[in-house]
């Protein structure tokens, strides 16, 4: 944050120093940034923009036509089903697991602010409540950071190969993100209808229940949908560590060099992507 | 479909897995050799995020900019001129069409399949992860690069107009400046995911960390698997606190 008086500055369209060399510095400094990684990673650019068209041109006429015999359409529909139902039932456990877990991981449903402003808890009670919280945020910070696909090399370790370990993975690791989002949500609903509630000696459970998840609920919805957008392109790649789905094909598809069956995959991932993206979009506007 | 069998889970083998798993992933490998070696991985990481990233908004940017409504062909910046030239409204909205079609097709398919793509097209290393967030990444930012530029303030966009400035005088000096500061922000947020797909996208071999996971889980070593995940937190959480830095200057101003 800027000092208070560079904001009235600017306000007026006086420029302060600090503001005028930022934006200069920032530049300079992405561009040593992109410099030095493109050093690192070896990339050409001269050379990706000498022959890159003409590669992408070839391998693209390559993977033409389709591969649409009925055999393999049917194969494919199955793939994209099973992504798909990985995708969903992904989604539900992260909610699930989300909602387990993040009442005991938002501050003010524990042990602070307006809940608590009135009756005191003891220390013990306090202390008690302060490590449950702890607990909750740290399970989530570890679910959420662990990527998804590693999760999946794990499950598919702990229950074999299929689409279930892929399910599992989506849902840990999701349940994380989400229990973040959701936590969020809980720590800024509007605290007006819990005073009022508060004033009628509503129980705290009661608070929660008629006062916060009404406000909350809509919101968990709507970040729910917004992560299956995210899993289902996640429920694709899983497929790579054996999780089934249209990412399995695609592996397949593409070490073995069958680019007209990788065409038919990429048209189906798209479609099935777009089809969850546009779906989403619809339920959230309802809500 | 997804054959998913709850009982399977907690059946003994797999619980047994499971705690031989988590069990045998303590205490991290935090060997000087192990952590020598994890030195090159992790700036190759950064490297490939971050040029990753730039060849995003080099990809995002100017598709972002031609699939705006609201500078190909509708809005102030047309609403006189346009009205009743239908062939010239065509000539502007077939430019809008293609680089929305393009970036919708660059982000629908995830990073992960281009990066395989890449791979079998450019060789294993850092090179096609590069690429391949840069594509996946560059549909994603042109989609909202353009969303952001469809929702800048009208108001100062027809002061400018009223001062009779051009339609480029316009774009530059009304719809970029609203613009930038969530051009930045967003391009920070992508950031953070790039490090994070940099550090998985060596699964399939395009380099960085992810590819020493793989080798560790295949070798069933678990304790640097800890080390590595550790050590892909600390970047993201290393990246959040940079970006978050970096975003309160841009909006302070």
């Amino acid at each position: 944050m800027a000092p208070v008086h560079a904001r009235t500055a600017d306000r007026y369209g006086v420029t302060t120093p600090s503001s005028r060399w930022f934006p200069y510095a920032m530049t300079a400094a992405v561009a040593v940034l992109v410099w030095w990684s493109a050093r690192g990673t070896e990339v050409d650019l001269a050379m990706l923009l000498r022959d890159g068209p003409r590669a992408i041109l070839s391998y693209t006429t390559r993977l033409f036509p389709p591969d649409l015999s009925s055999g393999f359409l049917a194969n494919t529909a199955v793939g994209t089903l099973e992504t798909l139902a990985i995708s969903i039932m992904g989604s539900l456990l992260s909610m699930l697991v989300a909602f387990a877990v993040v009442f005991f991981a938002s501050a003010n449903l524990m042990y602070t602010g307006v809940l608590f402003e009135r009756e005191q808890l003891g220390p013990a009670g306090r202390g008690l409540r302060v490590s449950v919280y702890l607990l909750a945020k740290g399970l989530l910070n570890i679910l959420r950071s662990i990527p998804e696909i590693v999760w999946a090399t794990v499950f598919v370790f702990a229950v074999g190969l299929g689409p279930f370990p892929g399910v599992l993975a989506l849902g840990v690791h999701n349940g994380g993100v989400l229990g973040k989002l959701f936590g969020e949500v809980l720590e800024n609903v509007d605290r007006r209808p819990i005073e009022a509630l508060q004033t009628t000696g509503a129980s705290r459970f009661q608070i929660l229940i008629y006062g916060i998840l009404p406000q909350a609920l809509p919101h968990f919805l709507s970040y729910s949908l917004y992560r299956w957008e995210v899993n289902i392109r996640a429920a694709a790649i899983l497929g790579l560590v054996g999780a089934g789905g249209l990412g399995q094909r695609i592996h397949i598809a593409v070490s073995l060099f069958l680019e007209n069956q990788l065409l038919t995959l990429l048209v189906a991932i798209y479609i099935v992507v777009t089809l969850v993206d546009y779906l989403s979009a619809y339920l959230r506007s309802l809500l | 479909m997804a054959q998913v069998d709850l009982g399977a889970l907690l059946d003994e083998r797999a619980l047994g897995n499971f705690v031989k798993f988590f069990a045998g992933a303590f205490p991290p490998d935090l060997s000087p050799d192990f952590l020598g070696f994890l030195v090159k991985p992790t700036i190759e990481t950064i490297q490939i995020s971050i040029l990753g990233t730039a060849i995003a908004v080099a990809i995002g940017f100017p598709l972002g900019l031609l699939g705006t409504a609201t500078l190909a062909f509708r809005g102030i910046l047309h609403g006189r001129e346009i009205a009743g030239a239908p062939s010239r409204r065509l000539v502007r909205f077939l430019p809008y069409a293609a680089s929305r079609a393009l970036l919708s097709l660059f982000r629908s398919i995830p990073e992960f399949v281009w990066a395989l793509m890449f791979v079998k097209g450019v060789g294993l290393g850092p090179f096609p992860g590069v690429l391949a967030i840069g594509v996946a990444y560059g549909g994603m930012i042109g989609k909202i690069y353009s969303e952001i530029l469809e929702a800048v303030d009208p108001q100062p966009l027809e002061a400018l107009q009223a001062t009779g400035a051009s339609r480029w005088q316009i774009v530059l000096y009304g719809f970029l400046p609203q613009a930038y500061p969530n051009f930045v922000s967003y391009t920070l947020y992508r950031w953070e995911c790039a490090i994070r797909a940099s550090a998985v996208l060596g699964l399939v071999g395009a380099g960085g960390l992810g590819q020493e996971i793989e080798i560790s889980m295949r070798m069933f070593d678990f304790h640097q698997v800890f080390t590595l995940v550790i050590i892909l937190f600390a970047l993201v959480a290393g990246v959040d606190w940079l970006s978050a830095r970096i975003r309160q200057r841009v909006f302070a101003r």
